[in-house]
């Protein structure tokens, strides 16, 4: 006999979520897959929409919309970022690289990305939480 | 599946004359499966009476699902008739913890000096076990337990035999703060358990005008509970 119930996001994700949403700092959330699953509204000042417009994506669909380039000016790919380490490697990462936001606009962040266990083995996903540095660059 | 409601309090016990209706024991509820086994839903004082209708029945095994190890969720484990006899064979279920194991926790109240004896000493045949991730199974019965919103690890639990299901989430705030019908549902917290069973025993501890009060600290108010699709809801 199966259990009739639905899917719902991780307890971890469904508290992240409700955290951010609180939060005046930006906030991205990725579930154990790397999928975005939410950023907050503030995080929308920054990536240039709004996350109702954007929606739910998988890694290497989000990791390359924003166009990440480190400070150089180069293309750089998830596993060079803090929110691709903390997927990826299952750590802590901090880091500064520019974006291109929704908007077209190029901006220049620090991100500290964490990833998130229920259980020491346990992984669910990550958040990663970032500032608009200033100095910004538009096209 | 047929479920009796031994302790509905929240908190602390309440006896007295304002607590005839629904009693004044807290958290625990009875099942029983179709084939006879019996599945206890947390240890909270009503334990204790229902420890009494088990004595005479003296039942060889019995299934103790805790969802958290708050005191009135707990405090009646030490006065369950069945753990005192060396024939009970007593399953206890519950989250895990990153920190400390089932037992270590159980037994840093049912030790001295919070309790008079040693969990270790109590004659019935005790396994503990951390719940399982995936759904499993006791006798007829198919079982999910997920984690929960409620300060400390805290599980609610789905019970699915012969095509009906009983939800039971004592304590537990679907969302903090804010308005619940405007939440998807697969972000709210417990959906998957609820999600079209035939009877949900969910916390409603606080009146709305209450809830905001205590909102985030301990749980939840009796509107705030209510699943928009769940069918049936008792509160306790």
């Amino acid at each position: 006999m199966r259990v009739e119930g639905r899917r719902q996001k991780e307890l971890i994700l469904i508290l992240a979520r409700e955290f951010a949403s609180k939060l005046a700092t930006p906030m991205f959330i990725a579930d154990r897959h790397g999928d975005l699953v939410f950023y907050n509204e503030p995080a929308e000042e920054v990536l240039g929409r709004s996350f109702a417009e954007v929606g739910e994506m998988p890694a290497d669909q989000w990791a390359s919309l924003f166009q990440p380039e480190d400070l150089q000016g180069g293309p750089i790919g998830l596993e060079a970022m803090p929110p691709g380490v903390a997927l990826l490697e299952r750590k802590p990462a901090h880091g500064e690289f520019r974006i291109t936001g929704l908007d077209g606009r190029k901006r220049l962040v620090s991100v500290t990305a964490f990833p998130l266990f229920a259980r020491s083995d346990e992984f669910l996903g990550m958040v990663a939480i970032f500032w608009e540095q200033p100095g910004v660059e538009t096209p | 599946m047929r479920a009796t409601v031994w302790g509905c309090r929240g908190s602390l016990a309440t006896p007295g004359r304002e607590t005839l209706r629904y009693g004044g024991n807290t958290s625990c509820v009875e099942v029983r499966l179709r084939d006879g086994s019996i599945i206890v839903l947390d240890a909270g004082t009503g334990i204790r009476p229902l420890g009494v209708k088990l004595g005479d029945e003296r039942p060889a095994t019995i299934h103790l699902l805790l969802t958290h190890l708050h005191l009135d969720h707990l405090e009646g484990l030490g006065f369950f008739r069945p753990c005192w006899s060396g024939e009970t064979e007593l399953h206890v279920w519950g989250p895990l913890s990153p920190v400390r194991s089932l037992e270590e926790r159980i037994a840093r109240y049912l030790s001295p000096p919070l309790f008079p004896v040693q969990l270790s000493e109590i004659p019935a045949q005790m396994t503990f076990h951390d719940v399982p991730v995936e759904e499993w199974e006791i006798g007829p019965t198919r079982l999910l337990a997920h984690p929960v919103s409620h300060p400390g690890p805290t599980v609610g639990y789905r019970l699915s035999e012969g095509g009906r299901s009983l939800a039971y989430i004592p304590d537990h705030e679907p969302a903090f703060g804010v308005d619940l019908s405007t939440v998807p549902p697969e972000w709210m917290s417990g959906y998957a358990l609820v999600d079209g069973v035939d009877v949900l025993l969910h916390d409603s501890q606080y009146g709305e005008d209450e809830y905001s009060t205590w909102a985030g600290v301990i749980r939840a108010s009796s509107r705030r509970s209510r699943s928009p699709e769940s069918q049936t809801s008792a509160g306790s």
